[in-house]
């Protein structure tokens, strides 16, 4: 039993145990994470899904921006990538080009991708670029200190909103669904299964795929506004959670005035991915003498 | 375009091209086989051939939506083992400056052509200009060292392109071909050489289980690279790191990494610099200048002699590492007075002035023009200081 940081006690293992699915693929060690932030929980369900689909890490990568979500690249012992604040998916999608024949993930926070990353995100999902995009949303901006994030409800208190957020948040599944994400979904953190299934299914989409996971910030927004501890905070979103199947992303409901955010599976429409027509593409460009 | 045979490199061949189309084709023919860029006024003809010739050579084209997505685009190919590459002018290098940050830290080989044009904002887009050579220098924040190279003809951004991506994949780092609007846009012969050395990235030099990313086995400083896609694991980030990738804020780590990087360029200098001179041997004044503008001066210089003036000449090849030991160089060999001539309101000459111990004065023809200096206009400026 080894560690590689002083700071971890030694009687706490940067591997699972060797009989452990996941053993080998993660630096446990690099979990930073506040004790029941569901980021963890998003870095496993990623890592079994590779497993269970028999991927080793020469065949994949992941990449991720600035923040809390940001640091889980280096949870994984695989060719992972920790990038410039927002550039995750231009990153991800260097790589992916350069290299199609690997599973690319990106993994990170709200305001990484929807705030200072948010035009990348649209033209990813524009492009349909195979990349694998999760994004822990948390509603805050954990890391920096609990500021207020473009998907933070209104009303709610953060370090830059001490008077209550007056900014409607962005509906994260309408977004990527409208700007032509091929893949959209969005699921509460803690349910594993649904998640690994979507995560699956991301997998298999031939183009972009999204996933939203709710993963409540306890330590930035649920002590600023009084919305419980970290196991409080689940239960509170769990009453607000409608899992539906077959609704339209437009009917996404993300708010907290009904207290109701409906879960589910919203996009899986296939259609041909930015690497399959860049092979075209240079198909075309050798056969025409130009 | 010039672009229709020439696809394996094969023969050496004599054109009429532009500026741009040279830097392109060389990256074609140094094996850039990506390009993510961002249309800007007066770079956007490298993007154009770039979409045309990439395909016919199994390589990717692919416009960003902006210049930040570009240069990390760039970034991410080069970690999935292509040669890459990004075209650009003034305010799109801005944008870049935070990735050129990142790359210099990742060790990222890649190469940027930035074609200046009059700034500072949206400043004369279709004019020339010298006025970035600072930005080419100082775009991140935090200490680094950056390489440029200044090409001053069509043919000088065939060879200096592919110089650029040779030493990219040498020292792992982030290499800046500066040309200008004029350089880029106007036509020249050209001679699209083939029998050139090609330069790859140092592979990792341990197997995986003991490779540790940033664990430096040469005296040149330089670690090996592994690529995603091979059988190495390894996490890379822009967080100040320790050998094995992972975050370290100590101060010890902050020293001794950000020293290894800057001395990884710094040590390399005498190998990366490089400049004509003509008529040094007992020369008294100098004219030292770079690029577009230096291409009036021989006349001058020439012309100058014959009237019996102890005058030389320098241009700069490379601007940045700056090229300390040309400056002992005209010291040693007792130069007076050095006149740096640019076409900015003074950049280069700083650089200069730091040498004035050695014994000689510094003066400068610093224009924020958009027009090289003619040879009769030299003369006039020159004349008044010999």
């Amino acid at each position: 039993m080894t560690t590689s940081n002083d700071s971890i006690p030694s009687d706490i293992s940067d591997d699972y145990p060797e009989d452990h699915p996941l053993h080998g693929r993660l630096n446990l060690d690099r979990f930073i994470f506040c004790p029941g932030c569901l980021i963890g929980t998003a870095i496993t369900s990623i890592t079994s899904c590779l497993v269970e689909r028999g991927l080793t890490s020469k065949e994949y990568a992941i990449v991720s921006g600035i923040g809390c979500t940001g640091r889980s690249s280096g949870c994984f012992k695989a060719p992972a990538f920790h990038a410039t604040h927002g550039r995750a998916i231009p990153f991800a999608t260097g790589l992916k080009l350069a290299n199609p024949e690997l599973e690319v993930f990106v993994l990170s926070g709200d305001g990484d991708l929807f705030a200072i990353g948010g035009n990348h995100f649209i033209h990813a999902c524009r492009r349909n670029v195979e990349i694998n995009v999760l994004c822990n949303n948390n509603g805050i901006y954990g890391m920096t200190g609990g500021q207020v994030a473009p998907t933070t409800a209104i009303g709610d208190y953060t370090s830059t909103s001490p008077f209550g957020n007056i900014e409607p948040p962005f509906n994260l599944v309408s977004l990527a669904a409208a700007s032509g994400a091929s893949y959209v979904a969005r699921w509460p953190g803690y349910d594993v299964l649904r998640l690994k299934k979507s995560i699956f299914a991301a997998m298999d989409n031939p183009g972009f795929s999204f996933i939203e996971v709710l993963a409540p910030c306890f330590t930035q927004l649920g002590r600023k506004n009084k919305l419980g501890d970290a196991v409080g905070m689940l239960d509170w979103l769990k009453k607000q959670v409608v899992i539906k199947t077959d609704c339209p992303p437009q009917d996404a409901i993300y708010s907290r005035e009904k207290q109701k955010i409906i879960c589910g599976e919203f996009v899986n429409s296939p259609r041909e991915g930015f690497t399959q027509k860049l092979q075209k593409l240079r198909e075309v460009a050798q056969s025409k003498k130009r | 375009m010039s672009s229709e045979s020439n696809k394996g490199a094969s023969q050496p061949k004599r054109i009429l091209t532009t500026g741009n189309y040279a830097c392109a084709e060389a990256a074609i023919a140094v094996g850039c086989r990506y390009f993510g860029g961002y249309p800007i006024t007066p770079s956007s003809e490298i993007a154009a051939y770039m979409s045309r010739r990439l395909p016919q050579v199994d390589g990717t084209f692919v416009q960003m939506e902006d210049e930040l997505a570009s240069i990390v685009s760039v970034v991410g190919a080069s970690y999935a083992g292509a040669k890459a590459m990004t075209a650009t002018s003034g305010p799109g290098l801005c944008l870049m400056s935070e990735t050129v940050g990142l790359a210099f830290m990742l060790e990222a080989p890649l190469v940027i052509v930035t074609v200046m044009r009059g700034g500072p904002s949206t400043g004369q887009p279709t004019k020339a200009s010298q006025s970035d050579v600072m930005q080419t220098r100082y775009l991140s924040h935090g200490d680094y060292e950056m390489i440029v190279l200044a090409p001053g003809s069509v043919q000088e951004c065939y060879d200096f392109t592919i110089r650029a991506f040779n030493l990219a994949e040498k020292y792992r780092t982030p290499v800046i071909v500066a040309t200008d609007g004029i350089v880029g846009q106007m036509m020249e012969p050209v001679v699209y050489h083939s029998d050139f050395e090609i330069i790859d990235r140092k592979a990792p030099q341990v197997p995986p289980e003991k490779y540790k990313p940033f664990e430096v086995i040469d005296d040149d400083l330089v670690p090996g690279m592994a690529v995603a896609g091979s059988e190495y694991n390894f996490y890379v980030t822009g967080l100040t790191h320790d050998f094995n990738g992972s975050p370290d804020m100590t101060p010890e780590r902050a020293v001794s990494l950000i020293t290894r990087l800057s001395d990884k360029i710094r040590k390399a200098r005498p190998e990366i610099n490089d400049w004509e001179e003509q008529h040094l041997k007992g020369a008294k004044t100098v004219i030292l200048s770079y690029g577009i503008n230096s291409r009036g001066t021989p006349e001058t210089v020439e012309r100058l002699r014959q009237e019996g003036h102890k005058i030389g000449f320098v241009r700069l090849k490379t601007l940045w590492p700056f090229p300390d030991e040309l400056m002992e160089r005209l010291g040693k060999m007792g130069v007076k007075k050095v006149i740096v001539s640019e076409m900015n309101y003074g950049q280069v000459i700083r650089e200069v002035e730091r040498f004035r111990h050695l014994g000689f004065e510094v003066s400068g023809i610093l224009i924020p023009t958009t027009i090289p200096f003619s040879p009769d206009f030299i003369y006039e400026k020159v004349k008044k200081e010999i």
